[in-house]
């Protein structure tokens, strides 16, 4: 019945769009190619190889002096530490925000909307509530951890406590956008049928929405606290504690037999903290 | 003794999308009645106006001769709880245990706080269990509802209106995701259950058999409105002819409903 516009819809389809589409990627894969001045004719250039071959060399043997080891303790369990309360700040900051910034939560749906029907105004101030949280979460996490460490490093001071802020801040964005699609994701007529029963909403939110997102809650949440125990030990470098402190203090002091040993530990910990989290996902 | 009357009830979706255009009905406490029409012909959408969970855009709506169309909060919940419901599919919640999805037939009841309590160690469950026997599930009740059965999940769903104790029991398509044999012994449960209990049953039915051999009075809905009333000797197959002749799948669906274009079962 609509078949003739679907048919040419089609036709022009085939034709344009794919050779269209090759060119734009040719074209963006050249440019990029030059402007990213990959060159990877340099391994081969001879100055350049023996300096990467110094970098290697003076990594081996790596430091695994009981001393050092001892030393580099308290580093890694603070870098775990940061990881650990950054992701909780970052839950505290996603959560209720991803929330906000859910449609069927703020501005329809059955956990909203006033006994079934909103007023215009309500509506709008939904939208602005909903609008408000994604312009947030979106400001949190277009801001790289780096950078945010880098500022809170200036606005509390050198250590540990910049690092979880900023992870606290920067996850905290990335998070709530991912707890929103979550919570977009339920299915809103089981929340209807509790409702038909003469619930009140705290009663549906906790009987009929929560244990339809919790399972994909806690497996994210998890993955994201995996990703911060890397993060965590890089925004070390700009002097945010933990680990990445003291691979900048090696890296200045061309010790960097003990910069191999540190990304040793930071793999173990990294495997570690996989293995865990994988185990708990299998639990849901 | 009047359970429901309904006075030229109309629903709107959006501004021009007419979901059910003036229907007047009449329904006496304690009867069992059943629904039948193509589907988007709006029972659905009548389901959830008489559950209270849509609200009518004109007309009015009784329950026990109280006006019930423009209530809200506890009143509104108050009245809910006189009515269980039992949907076509999706309404329990997978990852909750049966016995959880049958107790949240007491939420109406529970304060807030022994509801939440009663997602760590559960309350009542001699009531759930009972509940469960007389649907005849009873050694499921610590089953994960997801591991059920489409048949079984809907009897989890009828054990949760016996939960609720309602006045009314509606059931919305109870039988079109379940397996055919399987339909017949489910709307008997429902009619025993009912008679038992002394409640008022409706149901909209896909299967004009079932509704035919197991109802005193059968309604026919086609394009938001009542077609005929009638006891089930009465309904000629001309009239049946007529309640699905030009039915088009995407005339006129209601946004709501997952009705799908099954032709209705004649012999």
């Amino acid at each position: 019945m609509k078949s003739p516009t679907l048919h040419s819809y089609n036709r022009a389809e085939k034709f344009a769009f794919p050779h269209l589409f090759t060119l734009l990627f040719l074209i963006a894969f050249i440019d990029s190619w030059r402007r990213a001045e990959v060159s990877p004719l340099l391994f081969f250039d001879a100055e350049r190889r023996t300096s990467l071959w110094k970098f290697i060399a003076g990594m081996f043997p790596p430091d695994l002096s009981a001393d050092f080891l001892g030393l580099m303790f308290r580093p890694a369990m603070e870098t775990i530490q940061i990881s650990v309360m950054g992701t909780l700040i970052a839950i505290i900051i996603g959560f209720p925000l991803g929330m906000l910034g859910t449609r069927t939560f703020s501005v329809s749906g059955i956990l909203n909307e006033a006994d079934t029907l909103g007023s215009p105004m309500r509506r709008l101030g939904g939208y602005f509530v909903y609008s408000c949280a994604r312009g947030i979460l979106s400001l949190f996490r277009s801001i790289p951890e780096f950078v945010w460490a880098f500022m809170f490093v200036r606005a509390v001071g050198l250590g540990p406590f910049s690092g979880v802020l900023a992870i606290g801040v920067a996850y905290g964005g990335m998070l709530g956008k991912v707890y929103s699609e979550i919570f977009e994701g339920v299915n809103e007529r089981s929340l209807e049928a509790i409702q038909s029963t003469g619930a009140n909403r705290l009663q549906i939110f906790f009987y009929g929405w929560l244990p339809q997102v919790l399972p994909n809650f806690i497996s994210y949440t998890l993955y994201r606290w995996e990703c911060s125990v890397r993060a965590s030990a890089v925004l070390g470098l700009v002097g945010a504690g933990g680990l990445g402190q003291q691979i900048e203090i090696s890296m200045r002091m061309f010790n960097f037999h003990e910069i191999l040993t540190i990304l040793g530990i930071l793999f173990i910990m990294v495997a570690t903290v996989d293995y865990v989290s994988a185990k708990v996902r299998a639990l849901l | 003794m009047e359970q429901y009357r309904l006075e030229k009830l109309v629903k709107l979706f959006g501004r021009r999308q007419l979901a059910l255009g003036g229907v007047d009905l009449a329904v006496r406490r304690g009867e069992m009645v059943a629904l039948i029409g193509p589907s988007g012909a709006g029972k659905t959408t009548l389901f959830r106006v008489l559950n209270l969970t849509l609200l009518p855009t004109s007309g009015k709506l009784w329950l026990d001769g109280n006006e019930v169309s423009h209530l809200h909060g506890r009143k509104l919940r108050e009245a809910r709880r006189k009515i269980g419901t039992v949907y076509q599919q999706h309404n329990l919640v997978p990852r909750l245990k049966v016995i959880h999805n049958v107790l949240s037939g007491r939420l109406g009841r529970w304060s807030t706080l022994s509801s939440l309590i009663s997602l760590l160690k559960p309350r009542d469950i001699e009531i759930a269990y009972n509940a469960l026997k007389k649907v005849g599930i009873e050694e499921k009740i610590f089953t994960r509802t997801d591991e059920l059965s489409g048949g079984q999940q809907q009897r989890v769903a009828i054990a949760r209106v016996l939960l609720q104790e309602p006045e009314v029991i509606l059931a919305d398509e109870p039988v079109s995701s379940v397996d055919p044999s399987l339909a017949s012994a489910l709307v008997k449960l429902l009619i025993d259950i009912s008679k038992q209990m002394g409640k008022t049953l409706l149901v909209n039915l896909h299967s004009v058999d079932l509704a035919l051999s197991y109802f005193p009075r059968v309604i026919g809905i086609k394009s938001g409105t009542t077609m005929f009333d009638l006891a089930p000797d009465k309904i000629t197959d001309e009239l049946l002819e007529d309640l699905y002749s030009g039915h088009l799948p995407d005339n006129q669906q209601d946004e709501n409903s997952d009705e799908e274009p099954h032709p209705p079962l004649l012999q």
